[in-house]
């Protein structure tokens, strides 16, 4: 597929993405463009991908009709059950590819940054399932609020390496893989968790996703006779999930594509990661995109409660999005991120991840015609985020 | 001539130092500068803080975050910077990533060195084609030098593009490695440094990262122009005074005076 949506030869999207990596990276980077796409398309990869997808993962995931949710809001909603893939949340879908790739590139080592630690697990599972050894980059406060997610890559064989630098999260445990790689820059793969980094992991990362639009295709005929649904909406912290569920869209503009991002406790509150509303074209982690920074082009750091929207910029595809008006970006606070939360708990039986819960707040926001299907990418499960919903809520 | 171009014509081993700007404390750049001069280095390196130093180690990381807490900015340092050529010769580069020089509009960032006698740039995360195609007329435009890298694992045919387009000197980056002192070079880097120094380029070499004595800056410039000391001279002067500079720079020459 080749739209003015998708990236060009140089890796960008519009003037967004590129590769603004020091020369210390070049050659893992340049490796890695080079062979993505050959490696990708060998039918013996796709094979060994599809495979572990469905006999690993569990998938395709289910896309649900959520009856009394869309009688609440009167207009279909459909759910893609990214929730109950292996792992808990789409992350896998992307550390599976990666790390097939990483096998044909003929890397002993892996390495991973995390926020909230999804990433980390989905790595630290595929690299205990290939054999070969994985450290994951975490920020010492995300290390100390997300305990369960440590143990559970430790369990997997992981070593998580705490990132002291910077601000102790997400983009400095970022910072710290990217500077890893620098200097194992022969053995090593990096499994970005992302649609971020230098090109081409926007791309590559969007790929491996992309499974999740084009089942919701599929499916989508089957249950209602055509394709193509009038809405699909998703939660945007880096951007992957997004990227994934609105992949095979890009190109039908009759799909309208709504990207929901985490406003934290307001936008303009100072305690936000609402970077379409706020960041500024920029620079960050190799990537030209928009980010949140300071008038003198200092990385700030974003809030949100959800820890995996916790990223001050956005995906190079995103970006793009945004700028050019293809998608709608709308920006949901805590508080309403957590009541919808707990209303598809309610209504459905279905407990969704916080980010997730971003995604599902827009139908408090915003009106669809009953006749419209929409379908709402569920990213993950709430499992992890149990305590953060029994603090708020008292339970 | 660019007075970076004139140094690299003396028939001597060049010493660089690197520091960051706004660091140990916000006012100290123009004193590390003249220190540095008088100490007998010959050319500095200004580093613009960011919060985010991909390239850099611990040490340079930890300043750049101290400078920014104390309040450093682009426009302070060009502040501080302005009557800098009264009193300093040698040539000055400020060493920085994209996003601050971008935030602060790249044309005007450039002019601004112009004005205050800045002769170089290196920007470690500008890509080369994004050099090439957007930004080299600017440079040329304001008479700044752009200082490109390379490392033991850039291709033969990289470094002959990259020698092509530069015009001053190569940054030949030590090992595979974020910056940073190491205990020495080993023959891997002897190994590195012979090739390169046969493969005869038109652009003078300075080594940088790991160098942080008498015997690394020798060994590094066995072969090549000039070494550049960063991570070094920071934890120097994380335990001496700003003003306090000869010694640094006395222990690294070791000149038979």
């Amino acid at each position: 597929m080749n739209t003015s949506y998708n990236i060009d030869k140089k890796g960008y999207y519009g003037k967004f993405g590129g590769a603004y990596i020091p020369e210390m990276l070049f050659p893992n980077v340049e490796e890695l463009r080079n062979s993505y796409l050959d490696i990708m398309s060998e039918p013996a990869f796709q094979q060994e991908f599809h495979d572990l997808l469905r006999d690993y993962v569990g998938r395709p995931s289910p896309l649900y009709f959520a009856k009394r949710l869309s009688e609440k809001y009167n207009t279909k909603i459909y759910l893609k059950r990214e929730d109950l893939n292996h792992t808990g949340a789409h992350k896998v879908n992307n550390t599976i590819g990666q790390i097939l790739v990483a096998k044909r590139l003929g890397k002993k080592r892996i390495i991973a940054e995390t926020g909230a630690g999804q990433h980390g697990v989905a790595t630290a599972t595929v690299c205990a399932l290939m054999g070969i050894e994985c450290i994951v980059y975490m920020g010492e406060i995300d290390i100390a609020r997300q305990a369960p997610n440590v143990a559970r890559m430790k369990m997997l064989g992981a070593t998580v390496v705490p990132a002291t630098s910077g601000s102790k999260t997400l983009k400095d445990a970022t910072n710290e893989a990217i500077r890893d790689w620098i200097n194992n820059p022969v053995d090593t793969h990096y499994i970005i968790g992302s649609v971020v980094g230098p090109h081409p992991y926007p791309d590559m990362v969007a790929r491996f996703q992309s499974v999740i639009s084009e089942e919701m295709k599929k499916q989508l005929r089957e249950k209602e006779g055509r394709e193509l649904p009038d809405y699909v909406i998703a939660c945007v912290g880096g951007g992957s999930n997004a990227a994934g569920a609105f992949y095979h869209f890009l190109d039908q503009k009759e799909v309208g594509l709504i990207a929901v991002e985490a406003a934290g406790k307001g936008i303009y509150s100072g305690e936000s990661a609402a970077t379409s509303a706020l960041g500024k074209d920029g620079i960050i982690h190799g990537s030209r995109t928009l980010l949140m920074q300071s008038d003198d082009g200092q990385i700030t750091e974003p809030y949100s409660i959800s820890a995996g929207l916790d990223y001050p910029g956005v995906g190079p595809l995103h970006a793009h999005l945004y700028d050019s008006g293809r998608g709608e970006f709308i920006s949901i606070s805590d508080d309403e991120a957590m009541k919808a939360g707990l209303e598809l708990c309610k209504l459905e039986g279905i407990i969704p991840a916080i980010e997730s819960s971003h995604a599902l707040a827009v139908f408090k926001t915003r009106q669809f015609q009953p006749d419209d299907v929409v379908i709402l990418n569920l990213s993950g499960r709430g499992d992890k985020d149990l305590n953060t919903y029994i603090n708020y809520f008292d339970l | 001539m660019n007075r970076i171009n004139t140094k690299l014509q003396e028939d001597k081993k060049l010493l660089s130092i690197y520091f960051t700007a706004g660091y140990p404390s916000l006012n100290d750049t123009a004193t590390i500068i003249t220190e540095l001069q008088k100490s007998g280095v010959d050319m500095i390196e200004i580093g613009l803080p960011f919060s985010d130093p991909l390239a850099d180690g611990p040490t340079i990381q930890k300043s750049s975050t101290h400078a920014l807490t104390n309040g450093m900015t682009t426009e302070t340092l060009f502040e501080q910077l302005t009557t800098i050529r009264e009193s300093v010769t040698i040539p000055l580069i400020i060493m920085g990533y994209f996003n601050p020089m971008m935030q602060y509009g790249f044309e005007k960032f450039c002019a601004k060195c112009q004005e205050i006698g800045i002769d170089g740039l290196i920007i470690p995360d500008l890509p080369i084609d994004v050099y090439h195609e957007q930004y080299e007329t600017i440079f040329k435009q304001y008479g700044l030098k752009n200082i490109f890298l390379i490392t033991p694992q850039t291709s033969e045919e990289r470094i002959r593009y990259i020698d092509n387009i530069s015009d001053s000197f190569i940054y030949m980056v030590s090992s595979a490695s974020t910056t940073g002192a190491k205990s020495g070079f080993g023959d891997e880097q002897k190994e590195y440094f012979e090739r390169i120094h046969n493969m005869n380029l038109k652009n003078p070499q300075i080594v940088g990262f790991g160098i942080s004595n008498h015997e690394t800056f020798t060994q590094a410039t066995t072969y090549a122009k000039g070494a550049i000391i960063g991570s070094a001279f920071i934890k120097y002067l994380n335990q001496n005074k700003s003003t306090d500079i000869n010694s640094f720079t006395q222990n690294i020459l070791q000149n038979p005076l």
